[in-house]
Protein backbone atom coordinates (compact mmCIF):
# COMPACT_ATOMS: atom_id res chain seq x y z
CA UNK A 1 0.00 0.00 0.00
CA UNK A 2 2.43 2.53 0.95
CA UNK A 3 4.68 1.36 -2.06
CA UNK A 4 1.79 2.14 -4.29
CA UNK A 5 1.37 5.61 -2.85
CA UNK A 6 4.91 6.91 -2.57
CA UNK A 7 5.72 5.15 -6.23
CA UNK A 8 2.00 7.19 -7.40
CA UNK A 9 3.30 10.23 -5.46
CA UNK A 10 7.19 10.35 -7.19
CA UNK A 11 4.84 10.00 -10.68
CA UNK A 12 3.06 12.45 -10.30
CA UNK A 13 5.55 14.75 -8.71
CA UNK A 14 7.87 14.23 -11.87
CA UNK A 15 5.59 15.01 -14.31
CA UNK A 16 4.36 18.10 -12.40
CA UNK A 17 7.38 19.19 -12.35
CA UNK A 18 9.00 18.25 -15.70
CA UNK A 19 6.41 16.63 -18.16
CA UNK A 20 8.83 15.42 -20.73
CA UNK A 21 10.61 13.23 -18.64
CA UNK A 22 7.99 10.45 -18.41
CA UNK A 23 6.82 10.91 -21.94
CA UNK A 24 8.63 7.31 -23.00
CA UNK A 25 6.91 5.51 -19.84
CA UNK A 26 3.68 6.85 -21.19
CA UNK A 27 4.46 5.75 -24.80
CA UNK A 28 5.00 2.49 -23.82
CA UNK A 29 2.00 2.22 -21.72
CA UNK A 30 -0.16 3.27 -24.28
CA UNK A 31 1.13 0.51 -26.49
CA UNK A 32 -1.56 -1.49 -24.32
CA UNK A 33 -4.05 1.35 -24.09
CA UNK A 34 -4.33 2.72 -27.43
CA UNK A 35 -6.01 -0.20 -29.02
CA UNK A 36 -8.63 0.49 -26.86
CA UNK A 37 -9.51 3.67 -28.69
CA UNK A 38 -9.15 2.22 -31.82
CA UNK A 39 -12.02 -0.75 -30.94
CA UNK A 40 -14.61 1.91 -29.04
CA UNK A 41 -13.89 3.90 -32.37
CA UNK A 42 -14.71 0.83 -34.54
CA UNK A 43 -18.50 0.85 -34.20
CA UNK A 44 -18.53 4.38 -35.98
CA UNK A 45 -15.94 3.60 -38.55
CA UNK A 46 -18.30 0.43 -39.60
CA UNK A 47 -21.57 2.35 -39.73
CA UNK A 48 -19.45 5.38 -41.76
CA UNK A 49 -18.05 2.34 -43.65
CA UNK A 50 -21.66 0.31 -44.57
CA UNK A 51 -23.34 3.98 -44.96
CA UNK A 52 -20.72 4.39 -47.54
CA UNK A 53 -21.28 1.23 -49.29
CA UNK A 54 -24.99 1.13 -49.22
CA UNK A 55 -25.57 4.36 -50.75
CA UNK A 56 -27.18 4.48 -54.57
CA UNK A 57 -25.36 5.17 -57.51
CA UNK A 58 -27.25 8.34 -57.89
CA UNK A 59 -26.42 9.61 -55.08
CA UNK A 60 -22.42 8.93 -55.52
CA UNK A 61 -22.54 10.34 -58.65
CA UNK A 62 -24.31 13.69 -57.72
CA UNK A 63 -21.63 13.70 -54.64
CA UNK A 64 -18.88 13.05 -57.57
CA UNK A 65 -20.29 15.67 -59.93
CA UNK A 66 -20.28 18.39 -57.32
CA UNK A 67 -17.30 18.04 -56.10
CA UNK A 68 -15.71 17.63 -59.45
CA UNK A 69 -16.95 21.32 -59.91
CA UNK A 70 -15.82 22.05 -56.42
CA UNK A 71 -12.06 20.95 -57.42
CA UNK A 72 -12.47 22.79 -60.76
CA UNK A 73 -13.56 26.46 -58.99
CA UNK A 74 -10.73 25.49 -56.65
CA UNK A 75 -8.02 24.98 -58.94
CA UNK A 76 -9.11 27.90 -60.34
CA UNK A 77 -8.98 29.94 -57.44
CA UNK A 78 -5.60 28.36 -56.69
CA UNK A 79 -4.11 30.10 -60.14
CA UNK A 80 -4.71 32.95 -58.74
CA UNK A 81 -3.51 32.63 -55.84
CA UNK A 82 -0.19 31.19 -56.75
CA UNK A 83 0.65 34.75 -58.57
CA UNK A 84 -0.66 37.11 -55.33
CA UNK A 85 1.76 34.73 -53.12
CA UNK A 86 4.13 35.18 -55.55
CA UNK A 87 3.60 38.76 -55.24
CA UNK A 88 3.64 38.77 -51.51
CA UNK A 89 6.69 37.17 -50.96
CA UNK A 90 8.36 39.48 -53.75
CA UNK A 91 6.66 42.62 -51.94
CA UNK A 92 7.91 41.00 -48.24
CA UNK A 93 11.29 40.88 -49.55
CA UNK A 94 11.18 44.55 -50.85
CA UNK A 95 10.02 45.50 -47.51
CA UNK A 96 13.29 42.67 -46.11
CA UNK A 97 10.77 41.05 -44.08
CA UNK A 98 10.62 37.25 -43.65
CA UNK A 99 7.71 35.40 -44.81
CA UNK A 100 6.96 31.78 -43.66
CA UNK A 101 5.74 29.55 -46.61
CA UNK A 102 5.36 26.13 -47.48
CA UNK A 103 3.25 24.00 -45.27
CA UNK A 104 2.78 20.48 -45.09
CA UNK A 105 -0.06 18.67 -44.42
CA UNK A 106 -1.03 15.35 -42.67
CA UNK A 107 -4.54 14.12 -42.90
CA UNK A 108 -6.00 12.30 -39.83
CA UNK A 109 -9.14 10.49 -38.68
CA UNK A 110 -10.66 11.50 -35.34
CA UNK A 111 -10.99 8.44 -33.46
CA UNK A 112 -14.87 9.19 -31.58
CA UNK A 113 -13.43 8.69 -27.99
CA UNK A 114 -14.42 10.73 -25.02
CA UNK A 115 -10.99 11.01 -23.06
CA UNK A 116 -12.71 13.07 -20.31
CA UNK A 117 -15.88 15.74 -20.23
CA UNK A 118 -15.46 19.39 -19.35
CA UNK A 119 -11.68 19.07 -21.55
CA UNK A 120 -12.25 19.70 -25.11
CA UNK A 121 -9.98 17.08 -26.43
CA UNK A 122 -9.79 14.80 -28.97
CA UNK A 123 -8.20 12.11 -30.29
CA UNK A 124 -6.70 11.03 -33.58
CA UNK A 125 -5.43 8.46 -35.56
CA UNK A 126 -2.12 9.62 -36.47
CA UNK A 127 0.65 9.84 -33.97
CA UNK A 128 4.42 9.49 -33.76
CA UNK A 129 4.67 7.16 -35.60
CA UNK A 130 3.51 9.77 -38.49
CA UNK A 131 6.27 12.67 -36.91
CA UNK A 132 3.42 14.37 -35.03
CA UNK A 133 5.05 16.03 -32.22
CA UNK A 134 3.55 18.37 -29.45
CA UNK A 135 2.17 22.10 -30.08
CA UNK A 136 2.17 21.21 -33.76
CA UNK A 137 -1.46 23.06 -35.52
CA UNK A 138 -4.11 21.39 -36.68
CA UNK A 139 -6.60 22.99 -39.04
CA UNK A 140 -9.72 21.71 -40.73
CA UNK A 141 -11.33 23.05 -44.54
CA UNK A 142 -12.87 25.86 -42.77
CA UNK A 143 -10.18 26.74 -40.36
CA UNK A 144 -8.00 26.23 -36.99
CA UNK A 145 -8.83 23.61 -34.85
CA UNK A 146 -6.63 23.20 -32.24
CA UNK A 147 -2.90 22.28 -31.49
CA UNK A 148 -1.27 18.40 -30.57
CA UNK A 149 -1.35 18.54 -27.18
CA UNK A 150 0.43 15.02 -26.51
CA UNK A 151 1.77 12.51 -29.27
CA UNK A 152 1.93 9.11 -28.43
CA UNK A 153 2.92 6.54 -30.73
CA UNK A 154 -0.26 5.50 -32.67
CA UNK A 155 -2.63 7.95 -31.34
CA UNK A 156 -2.15 11.98 -30.21
CA UNK A 157 -3.84 14.08 -28.64
CA UNK A 158 -5.30 17.49 -29.72
CA UNK A 159 -6.60 20.56 -27.73
CA UNK A 160 -9.30 22.56 -29.31
CA UNK A 161 -8.92 25.94 -29.26
CA UNK A 162 -12.69 26.01 -27.20
CA UNK A 163 -10.92 24.56 -24.43
CA UNK A 164 -10.93 26.73 -21.05
CA UNK A 165 -6.91 26.08 -20.82
CA UNK A 166 -6.21 27.27 -24.85
CA UNK A 167 -5.08 30.25 -26.47
CA UNK A 168 -4.63 31.65 -29.52
CA UNK A 169 -3.09 34.58 -30.83
CA UNK A 170 -5.30 36.15 -33.35
CA UNK A 171 -6.01 39.35 -35.73
CA UNK A 172 -9.06 40.91 -36.85
CA UNK A 173 -8.94 40.62 -40.77
CA UNK A 174 -10.01 44.09 -41.55
CA UNK A 175 -8.02 46.62 -39.76
CA UNK A 176 -5.06 43.99 -37.56
CA UNK A 177 -5.96 44.84 -34.57
CA UNK A 178 -3.95 41.97 -32.36
CA UNK A 179 -5.29 39.97 -29.33
CA UNK A 180 -5.47 37.09 -27.77
CA UNK A 181 -8.70 34.42 -28.01
CA UNK A 182 -9.54 32.34 -25.42
CA UNK A 183 -11.36 28.91 -24.97
CA UNK A 184 -15.05 29.37 -23.57
CA UNK A 185 -15.45 25.57 -22.34
CA UNK A 186 -18.28 26.45 -24.23
CA UNK A 187 -19.11 24.71 -27.45
CA UNK A 188 -18.53 26.96 -30.52
CA UNK A 189 -17.64 29.88 -28.54
CA UNK A 190 -14.78 31.39 -28.10
CA UNK A 191 -13.68 34.92 -26.13
CA UNK A 192 -11.72 38.07 -26.29
CA UNK A 193 -11.30 38.83 -22.90
CA UNK A 194 -8.20 41.34 -23.15
CA UNK A 195 -9.96 44.39 -25.72
CA UNK A 196 -10.53 47.62 -23.88
CA UNK A 197 -14.16 48.89 -24.52
CA UNK A 198 -13.48 51.47 -27.30
CA UNK A 199 -11.34 48.75 -29.53
CA UNK A 200 -11.90 48.93 -33.55
CA UNK A 201 -14.35 45.49 -33.34
CA UNK A 202 -17.52 44.23 -34.67
CA UNK A 203 -20.17 41.56 -35.00
CA UNK A 204 -19.03 39.66 -38.38
CA UNK A 205 -15.48 40.72 -37.78
CA UNK A 206 -13.20 37.87 -39.21
CA UNK A 207 -10.15 36.86 -36.86
CA UNK A 208 -7.35 34.95 -38.60
CA UNK A 209 -4.00 33.26 -37.14
CA UNK A 210 -1.59 36.33 -36.18
CA UNK A 211 1.66 34.26 -36.59
CA UNK A 212 2.26 35.37 -32.93
CA UNK A 213 3.76 33.24 -30.54
CA UNK A 214 4.95 30.85 -33.37
CA UNK A 215 2.73 28.04 -32.82
CA UNK A 216 0.06 28.73 -35.48
CA UNK A 217 1.16 29.71 -38.96
CA UNK A 218 0.13 33.33 -39.84
CA UNK A 219 -3.59 33.98 -42.00
CA UNK A 220 -5.42 30.71 -41.01
CA UNK A 221 -9.25 31.98 -40.34
CA UNK A 222 -9.79 31.15 -36.84
CA UNK A 223 -13.50 32.24 -35.52
CA UNK A 224 -15.99 35.21 -36.39
CA UNK A 225 -17.21 37.58 -33.95
CA UNK A 226 -20.60 37.58 -32.79
CA UNK A 227 -21.28 39.80 -30.06
CA UNK A 228 -19.47 42.54 -28.93
CA UNK A 229 -20.70 44.48 -25.39
CA UNK A 230 -18.83 47.04 -23.66
CA UNK A 231 -19.99 48.28 -20.12
CA UNK A 232 -18.39 51.31 -19.12
CA UNK A 233 -17.52 50.39 -16.10
CA UNK A 234 -15.20 47.85 -16.96
CA UNK A 235 -11.83 48.00 -18.09
CA UNK A 236 -12.34 44.93 -20.52
CA UNK A 237 -15.47 44.25 -23.35
CA UNK A 238 -16.66 40.89 -23.20
CA UNK A 239 -16.74 39.91 -26.45
CA UNK A 240 -17.36 36.25 -27.82
CA UNK A 241 -16.46 34.19 -31.30
CA UNK A 242 -17.99 31.47 -32.67
CA UNK A 243 -15.30 29.25 -34.78
CA UNK A 244 -14.64 28.92 -38.13
CA UNK A 245 -13.44 25.26 -38.37
CA UNK A 246 -16.67 22.53 -37.09
CA UNK A 247 -15.15 21.18 -34.29
CA UNK A 248 -17.42 19.10 -32.98
CA UNK A 249 -19.02 17.79 -36.45
CA UNK A 250 -15.84 17.10 -39.15
CA UNK A 251 -13.75 13.55 -39.19
CA UNK A 252 -10.80 14.83 -40.94
CA UNK A 253 -8.31 17.32 -39.60
CA UNK A 254 -5.01 18.20 -40.95
CA UNK A 255 -1.84 18.11 -38.93
CA UNK A 256 0.31 21.40 -40.29
CA UNK A 257 4.09 21.11 -40.15
CA UNK A 258 5.25 25.08 -40.99
CA UNK A 259 8.03 25.34 -43.03
CA UNK A 260 9.47 27.93 -40.66
CA UNK A 261 12.42 28.87 -42.16
CA UNK A 262 12.28 32.23 -44.24
CA UNK A 263 12.27 33.12 -47.47
CA UNK A 264 15.70 34.50 -48.77
CA UNK A 265 15.55 37.79 -49.35
CA UNK A 266 17.22 39.73 -52.48
CA UNK A 267 20.55 40.00 -51.66
CA UNK A 268 20.05 43.68 -50.75
CA UNK A 269 24.49 44.37 -50.63
CA UNK A 270 25.43 43.03 -53.89
CA UNK A 271 22.69 44.97 -56.01
CA UNK A 272 23.43 48.01 -54.24
CA UNK A 273 27.40 47.42 -54.74
CA UNK A 274 26.05 46.95 -58.62
CA UNK A 275 24.11 49.92 -58.48
CA UNK A 276 26.89 51.89 -56.99
CA UNK A 277 29.06 50.55 -59.46
CA UNK A 278 26.99 51.61 -62.09
CA UNK A 279 26.52 54.89 -60.65
CA UNK A 280 30.22 55.09 -60.32
CA UNK A 281 30.36 54.38 -64.34
CA UNK A 282 28.30 57.25 -65.05
CA UNK B 1 -10.26 -22.68 -8.36
CA UNK B 2 -6.65 -23.58 -9.09
CA UNK B 3 -6.95 -25.35 -12.11
CA UNK B 4 -8.95 -22.20 -13.94
CA UNK B 5 -6.44 -19.71 -12.38
CA UNK B 6 -5.35 -18.78 -15.42
CA UNK B 7 -8.98 -18.75 -16.86
CA UNK B 8 -10.28 -16.69 -14.13
CA UNK B 9 -7.45 -13.97 -14.50
CA UNK B 10 -8.36 -13.53 -18.17
CA UNK B 11 -12.02 -13.06 -17.17
CA UNK B 12 -10.67 -10.35 -14.63
CA UNK B 13 -8.65 -8.47 -17.30
CA UNK B 14 -11.20 -9.00 -19.64
CA UNK B 15 -14.08 -7.60 -17.77
CA UNK B 16 -11.45 -4.60 -16.98
CA UNK B 17 -10.49 -4.20 -20.58
CA UNK B 18 -14.90 -3.63 -21.13
CA UNK B 19 -14.71 -1.03 -18.37
CA UNK B 20 -11.77 0.74 -20.00
CA UNK B 21 -13.54 0.83 -23.05
CA UNK B 22 -17.05 2.44 -21.31
CA UNK B 23 -15.05 4.59 -19.83
CA UNK B 24 -14.37 6.21 -23.01
CA UNK B 25 -16.89 5.81 -24.96
CA UNK B 26 -18.16 9.02 -26.75
CA UNK B 27 -21.33 9.77 -24.79
CA UNK B 28 -22.92 13.05 -26.83
CA UNK B 29 -22.53 16.76 -25.29
CA UNK B 30 -24.37 16.57 -21.76
CA UNK B 31 -24.12 12.61 -21.30
CA UNK B 32 -20.56 12.62 -21.11
CA UNK B 33 -20.69 14.33 -17.66
CA UNK B 34 -22.60 11.18 -16.46
CA UNK B 35 -20.34 8.75 -17.14
CA UNK B 36 -19.36 6.79 -14.23
CA UNK B 37 -15.96 5.66 -13.22
CA UNK B 38 -16.63 2.30 -14.71
CA UNK B 39 -12.91 1.21 -13.82
CA UNK B 40 -12.81 1.74 -10.15
CA UNK B 41 -16.35 -0.21 -9.77
CA UNK B 42 -15.24 -3.12 -11.82
CA UNK B 43 -12.03 -3.07 -9.45
CA UNK B 44 -14.08 -2.95 -6.43
CA UNK B 45 -16.39 -5.41 -7.48
CA UNK B 46 -12.99 -8.19 -7.80
CA UNK B 47 -11.39 -6.62 -4.64
CA UNK B 48 -14.70 -7.64 -2.69
CA UNK B 49 -15.45 -10.86 -4.30
CA UNK B 50 -11.48 -12.41 -4.84
CA UNK B 51 -9.73 -10.15 -2.37
CA UNK B 52 -6.76 -12.89 -2.69
CA UNK B 53 -6.58 -12.18 -6.77
CA UNK B 54 -6.78 -8.68 -7.17
CA UNK B 55 -4.62 -6.67 -4.83
CA UNK B 56 -3.19 -3.15 -4.57
CA UNK B 57 -0.68 -3.53 -7.03
CA UNK B 58 -3.39 -4.83 -9.56
CA UNK B 59 -5.35 -1.70 -9.05
CA UNK B 60 -2.21 0.43 -9.16
CA UNK B 61 -1.37 -0.77 -12.76
CA UNK B 62 -5.25 -0.46 -13.96
CA UNK B 63 -5.12 3.36 -12.78
CA UNK B 64 -1.64 3.86 -14.21
CA UNK B 65 -2.98 2.83 -17.58
CA UNK B 66 -6.53 4.53 -17.12
CA UNK B 67 -4.03 7.53 -16.99
CA UNK B 68 -2.90 7.27 -20.33
CA UNK B 69 -6.18 6.39 -21.71
CA UNK B 70 -7.63 9.27 -20.52
CA UNK B 71 -4.31 11.98 -20.83
CA UNK B 72 -4.27 12.83 -17.18
CA UNK B 73 -1.04 13.00 -15.42
CA UNK B 74 0.55 10.57 -14.61
CA UNK B 75 -0.09 8.86 -11.40
CA UNK B 76 -3.38 10.48 -9.67
CA UNK B 77 -5.79 7.12 -10.57
CA UNK B 78 -3.23 5.06 -9.97
CA UNK B 79 -2.99 6.74 -6.54
CA UNK B 80 -6.55 7.25 -5.92
CA UNK B 81 -7.44 3.29 -7.19
CA UNK B 82 -4.93 1.67 -4.95
CA UNK B 83 -5.72 3.83 -1.91
CA UNK B 84 -9.66 2.79 -2.69
CA UNK B 85 -8.58 -1.15 -3.03
CA UNK B 86 -6.61 -0.99 0.43
CA UNK B 87 -10.37 0.53 1.85
CA UNK B 88 -11.61 -2.67 0.16
CA UNK B 89 -9.71 -5.33 1.07
CA UNK B 90 -9.67 -3.87 4.84
CA UNK B 91 -12.96 -4.37 4.93
CA UNK B 92 -14.00 -7.10 2.21
CA UNK B 93 -15.55 -9.53 5.15
CA UNK B 94 -17.85 -6.91 7.10
CA UNK B 95 -18.93 -5.44 3.18
CA UNK B 96 -19.96 -8.85 1.48
CA UNK B 97 -22.32 -9.25 4.43
CA UNK B 98 -24.24 -6.05 4.01
CA UNK B 99 -27.29 -5.52 2.66
CA UNK B 100 -26.91 -3.83 -1.13
CA UNK B 101 -28.37 -0.65 -0.18
CA UNK B 102 -25.53 -0.27 2.90
CA UNK B 103 -22.71 -1.46 0.23
CA UNK B 104 -24.26 1.13 -2.17
CA UNK B 105 -23.29 3.41 0.31
CA UNK B 106 -19.81 2.39 1.24
CA UNK B 107 -19.41 2.47 -2.57
CA UNK B 108 -20.94 5.88 -2.70
CA UNK B 109 -18.05 6.72 -0.16
CA UNK B 110 -15.44 5.41 -2.33
CA UNK B 111 -16.38 6.92 -5.67
CA UNK B 112 -16.54 10.16 -3.79
CA UNK B 113 -13.04 9.61 -2.11
CA UNK B 114 -11.82 9.07 -5.64
CA UNK B 115 -13.30 11.79 -7.19
CA UNK B 116 -12.00 13.93 -4.34
CA UNK B 117 -8.43 12.73 -4.68
CA UNK B 118 -8.70 13.77 -8.44
CA UNK B 119 -10.18 17.27 -7.67
CA UNK B 120 -7.38 17.76 -5.29
CA UNK B 121 -4.43 16.92 -7.86
CA UNK B 122 -6.06 18.63 -10.62
CA UNK B 123 -6.43 21.89 -8.43
CA UNK B 124 -2.75 20.98 -7.63
CA UNK B 125 -2.20 21.06 -11.69
CA UNK B 126 -4.21 24.30 -12.23
CA UNK B 127 -6.66 26.02 -10.00
CA UNK B 128 -9.63 25.04 -12.44
CA UNK B 129 -12.98 26.35 -12.45
CA UNK B 130 -14.93 23.24 -12.18
CA UNK B 131 -18.66 23.04 -12.80
CA UNK B 132 -20.98 21.53 -9.87
CA UNK B 133 -21.32 18.44 -12.72
CA UNK B 134 -17.85 17.13 -11.70
CA UNK B 135 -19.26 14.94 -9.21
CA UNK B 136 -22.05 13.32 -10.97
CA UNK B 137 -20.21 10.72 -11.81
CA UNK B 138 -20.03 10.28 -7.88
CA UNK B 139 -23.87 9.70 -7.99
CA UNK B 140 -24.20 7.66 -11.82
CA UNK B 141 -21.46 5.36 -10.19
CA UNK B 142 -23.63 4.36 -7.71
CA UNK B 143 -26.71 3.81 -9.24
CA UNK B 144 -25.00 1.55 -11.81
CA UNK B 145 -23.60 -0.24 -8.83
CA UNK B 146 -25.87 -3.36 -8.61
CA UNK B 147 -25.72 -3.39 -12.45
CA UNK B 148 -21.87 -3.65 -12.45
CA UNK B 149 -22.57 -6.49 -9.17
CA UNK B 150 -25.11 -8.57 -10.76
CA UNK B 151 -23.27 -8.37 -14.02
CA UNK B 152 -19.53 -9.44 -12.60
CA UNK B 153 -21.23 -11.97 -9.77
CA UNK B 154 -22.76 -13.57 -13.17
CA UNK B 155 -19.41 -14.00 -14.86
CA UNK B 156 -17.52 -15.14 -11.73
CA UNK B 157 -20.51 -17.63 -10.95
CA UNK B 158 -20.43 -19.07 -14.24
CA UNK B 159 -16.63 -19.52 -14.00
CA UNK B 160 -16.95 -21.75 -11.07
CA UNK B 161 -19.54 -23.78 -12.93
CA UNK B 162 -17.38 -24.98 -15.70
Amino acid sequence: MLVAVIVSTALLATEYKSPPRLDSLRATLSFFVDPLKYLVDLPTVLVEQTADSISSYRTLKKENERLREEQLEHQARLLKFAALENENIRLHALLENSYKLGEQVLVAELLSVNMAPYEHIVVVNKGTRFGVHPQQPVLDANGVVGQVFRALPFTSEIMLITDPNHAIPVQVNRNGLLTIAVGSGQPNRLVLPFLPGNADIRPGDLLITSGLGGTFPQGYPVAVVDEFTSQPNKAFATITATPKALLDRNRELMIVWSDSTPVPLIAKPTTNNEETNTHADK
Amino acid sequence: MQTNNAAGFFRIVLTMVLAMCLRILPWTGDMAALNPDWVLLVLIYWSLAVPERVGIFHAWTFGLLTDVLTGRLLGQYALAYSLIIYLCLKLHKQLRQFPLLQQGLFIFFCLLLSQLLLFFIKNLQHPAQLHAAFWLPVFTGTLVWPLVYGALRYVRLSRRMR
